[in-house]
């Protein structure tokens, strides 16, 4: 094998894996605007003791991916202190979204405003849903 | 030359900012109109109330950070801002109403009365009599106003703990439920004795039905009846985009003011109010097409409001500080929107509707603006930069207005100065 060619290939498909999240947040930025944008606002801030804000938030760039997804698909309205707030809102159930598009709105969530947490891919919404 | 006409002027401009902010604590009122900072960083003050003395109570959503919910202000040197400050209370809640040396104040399920000594201080403010119990709390729209009427007799909102009595309350597609059954211990007015101890939902009556959620009610000594401000359903886009544009939905349904009377109904969940078409339209939950006019027995609107402004308290002025136009007129403090994206949000302000003979009598106008701390004419777009939300609005014994904030938590006084 050529050494030439795997970095080439090796260029190629790095060049794919970014194509492929840049336009993931593309889509996901869509659906936000369509779907949550009315409440979670254009700048991720919420409303004040009404719709929770995902910018800063810390269970948004947090690790239980499997929460998220259930919000998501399930809606919310648990009236439990979030970073110390509560929101008298009730989140709206969204139970037609695919994984993938799951995938695509919480790696928009997690990457916009200054959160910086890593994109999530379908296979892990897969993974999070079956684990209820 | 040139340089020092730009310099002066900018120093001037400077100089006009910064003192109309002081003389009025940021808002924009009518002339002849100033404004204090009576207080600030209370916590998040919901409705306001206050004594013949001049003494002001506030109702916190939340305890504050010292742990209260009730707070107490005084003005004792009557500089327009409160020097004596203290609190009470570990529930949260919205209203609070005095009468005479009755404080009411309400939690999300409850009402409790306190006794105020001569000099409007609570007698025991760790042995509240329950007058009402046991209302509902759903978490939406879970906030219990109230007002007294000249007999003695409490009001209280329960509003719905629904968007629009959906069988699955949010959720696309789900139909609306017929007859909607939220409605037998919610989405109206309850009249409770104000004196009655440990009262539920079997001892008063529903005496007003058909609102999803009144934040905002006074009774109008004039008219001697009630008067409500509602806030009206959202997302009528977002579940039904074939019927309604983003841009639909950002100016419908109208907010709505209603005389209610006992018995009335105003319609909800089964009509809202379109501001355009000036009709009751059948919610699209229950057939509607944006079109079909619906709601029979449902009463009009006294006056309607750009949509989703969040009236969020009422008050009859009564006072006789204010020019004669204000008299009997209607406040009215309007929380400011959130859903009217992608437009600008909307209110942020406190309105006055002109009155004469129980009616209004003229458009509505902006009386005070400029709440959010922008300047200009600069609408706020995102509702967590908005500085101050108006909330509860009291007048005091010199006939000043008051308006409460529950964001930061800021209490305004404004006065007339002849
Ligand atoms: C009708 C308003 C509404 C819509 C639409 C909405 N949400 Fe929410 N969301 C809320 C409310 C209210 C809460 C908090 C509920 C509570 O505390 O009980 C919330 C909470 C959340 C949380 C949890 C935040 C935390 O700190 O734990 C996430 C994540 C979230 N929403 C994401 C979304 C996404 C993604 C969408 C679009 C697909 C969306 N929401 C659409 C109102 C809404």
């Amino acid at each position: 094998m050529n050494y030439r060619r795997i970095l080439i290939l090796c260029f190629l498909m790095g060049g794919f894996a970014i194509n492929a999240a840049a336009q993931d947040l593309v889509k996901g930025k869509q659906l936000y605007e369509t779907r949550c944008l009315v409440c979670h606002q254009a700048d991720g801030g919420g409303v004040p003791n009404m719709n929770a804000p995902l910018d800063g938030a810390s269970n948004v760039v947090g690790t239980d991916i499997a929460r998220l997804v259930r919000i998501i698909k399930k809606g919310y309205s648990e009236r439990v202190a979030l970073d110390g707030f509560y929101y008298g809102n009730a989140m709206t159930a969204n139970p037609d979204l695919k994984d993938v598009d799951i995938a695509n709105i919480l790696s928009y969530i997690r990457t916009s405003w200054t959160n910086k947490a890593s994109t999530i891919t379908a296979a892990q919404v897969k993974a999070a849903g079956s684990k209820k | 030359m040139k340089n020092l006409k730009i310099f002066l002027a900018i120093v001037f401009s400077t100089m006009t900012i910064v003192s109309t902010a002081q003389n009025n604590a940021g808002l924009k009122l009518p002339q002849g109109f100033k404004a204090t900072l009576f207080a600030d960083t209370i916590g998040s003050a919901r409705h306001i109330a206050i004594t013949s003395n001049g003494v002001v109570f506030a109702k916190l959503m939340y305890p504050n950070k010292a742990g209260k919910s009730i707070i107490r202000l005084e003005d004792k040197n009557n500089d327009g801002v409160a020097d004596k400050i203290s609190g009470w209370g570990k529930y949260g809640g919205t209203g609070i109403f005095v009468k005479g040396k009755s404080l009411y104040a309400t939690s999300n399920t409850g009402v409790f009365l306190y006794q105020l000594n001569d000099n409007d201080e609570v007698i025991d403010t760790s042995a509240p009599k329950t007058i009402v119990k046991g209302l509902i709390d759903r978490n939406q729209h879970e906030s219990k106003s109230i007002t007294l009427d000249g007999q003695g007799n409490i009001y209280v909102n329960i509003g719905a703990y629904s968007n629009a009595c959906q069988e699955k309350d949010r959720m696309p597609g789900s139909k609306g439920m017929m007859p909607c059954p939220i409605l037998d211990s919610a989405g109206g007015i309850w009249k409770f004795d104000g004196q009655k101890e440990n009262q539920v939902y079997g001892d008063g009556i529903r005496y007003a039905t058909g609102l999803r959620n009144v934040v905002g009610l006074d009774w109008n000594r004039q008219t001697n009846s009630l008067f409500v401000t509602q806030h009206g359903r959202d997302q009528l886009n977002s579940f039904y985009p074939k019927l309604y544009t983003a841009d639909q939905n950002a100016e419908l349904p109208a907010e709505t003011m209603y005389e209610m009377k006992q018995g009335d109904n105003a319609g909800w969940p089964y009509v809202y109010y379109d501001p355009y078409q000036k009709k009751k339209i059948v919610s699209p939950e229950y057939g509607g097409d944006g079109i079909k006019e619906g709601g029979e027995n449902a009463i009009d609107p006294t006056a309607f409001f750009p949509a989703h402004m969040a009236p969020n308290a009422l008050l009859f002025y009564t006072g006789n500080q204010f020019p004669e136009k204000y008299k009997n007129g209607a406040f009215i403090a309007f929380h400011g929107s959130w859903n009217r994206a992608p437009l600008p949000q909307e209110g942020y302000f406190v309105a006055f509707v002109p009155f004469k003979n129980g009616k209004p009598n003229g458009e509505w106008e902006i009386f005070a603006n400029g709440f959010s701390g922008l300047t200009g004419d600069e609408k706020v777009k995102n509702p967590r930069n908005a500085k101050a939300r108006p909330c509860g609005l009291a007048q005091g014994p010199d006939g000043s207005l008051y308006v409460s904030d529950d964001n930061k938590g800021a209490i305004f006084k404004i006065s007339y100065a002849k």
